[in-house]
């Protein structure tokens, strides 16, 4: 059963390279959308801790600001 | 007329949605492997590398709903003025250029075994090259121009050349003498598929759908913070 599944009768190395190279593509992607997320989101907090007082209260009135800034997603 | 969709109302929901869809896509794409490469059964023609279907097939329909997606977005967006249409249709690219780019792979790879041949300047092969191309030039076109206006119009009318190319993908097995099979499911029509490869395209499929608007979140997420950004320097 095993081994049907990995050599799949001569067909294993093409099915389990088109399923791991679209794998990689899904990490590859992920990968690289999480990471311009995160420097853009770190980008934010910098320049919002630069902010003075009155302009941060302004910057926080609005919403998406507030979201950014409370918003803890982990994905 | 568009404003229940305009960012400031979705982004709430927007920058919480990815975990949820992240734990469905896996969900959903570990049970489609397991139907796909364990409980499916194998080709009488073509044997196991018909498998190679449950990848090539849903990543070539991603890319063509998604760049057919763009172009309708990009098209309103440009009549109606919808600056968030724009944002949508960027946000979405990458991963519908990386589907195309999967189908074109996974299609190579399961020409070898069925037609002896890794590539074929065959019509809906080539088609699909088109398609990709079309993608990389409308992403090229967003990191060229800084001027709004300016890339709104460049990027449409890309994606209005490259929708002609769409129907060409898919009326090419039936126009052309090909390599590439007919389709095998028809939404009007008797589809020639057994259920039984059916219910593992499907699912997969949805998995792929999954990943694509997960991916689709992060990067608009990513372009609304980066507006943000520009806003903070204006303060």
């Amino acid at each position: 059963m095993i081994k049907e599944i990995i050599f799949m009768n001569g067909y294993g190395i093409y099915v389990w390279s088109a399923f791991l190279f679209t794998f990689l593509s899904f990490i590859s992607l992920y990968v690289i959308t999480k990471s311009q997320y995160v420097r853009e989101k770190n980008k934010f907090i910098v320049k919002f801790g630069t902010l003075d007082s009155e302009r941060a209260d302004f910057a926080r009135s609005q919403s998406i600001n507030k979201e950014i800034l409370s918003n803890t997603s982990k994905i | 007329m568009f404003k229940f969709l305009e960012p400031n109302r979705i982004f709430s929901i927007t920058s919480k949605a990815p975990r949820y869809v992240f734990i469905l896509f896996i969900i959903v794409f570990f049970i489609g492997l397991f139907e796909a490469l364990v409980l499916s059964p194998e080709d009488y023609k073509q044997s196991h590398s018909v498998r190679i279907m449950y990848v090539h097939v849903p990543a070539a329909w991603i890319s063509i709903g998604i760049f057919s997606t763009i172009t309708f977005l990009s098209i309103i967006g440009y009549i109606f003025k919808i600056k968030n249409f724009f944002l949508i249709s960027k946000s979405l690219a990458p991963s519908g250029l990386v589907f195309n780019v999967i189908a074109l792979v996974t299609g190579s790879i399961w020409g070898k075994p069925t037609w002896g041949t890794w590539w074929a300047w065959d019509a809906r092969i080539t088609s699909m090259l088109i398609l990709a191309l079309f993608y990389l030039m409308y992403l090229i076109s967003w990191r060229i121009y800084d001027d709004n206006d300016k890339v709104y119009k460049i990027s449409s009318i890309i994606t209005i050349f490259g929708i002609i190319n769409v129907p060409i993908i898919k009326y090419s097995v039936d126009w052309w003498n090909t390599l590439h099979q007919p389709a095998s499911i028809n939404i009007f029509s008797q589809s020639s598929i057994h259920e039984s490869m059916l219910l593992p395209l499907l699912i997969m499929t949805a998995a792929f759908a999954l990943f694509s608007l997960l991916i689709f979140l992060m990067k608009y997420n990513t372009e609304l913070i980066k507006i943000k950004n520009k806003g903070l320097d204006r303060l």
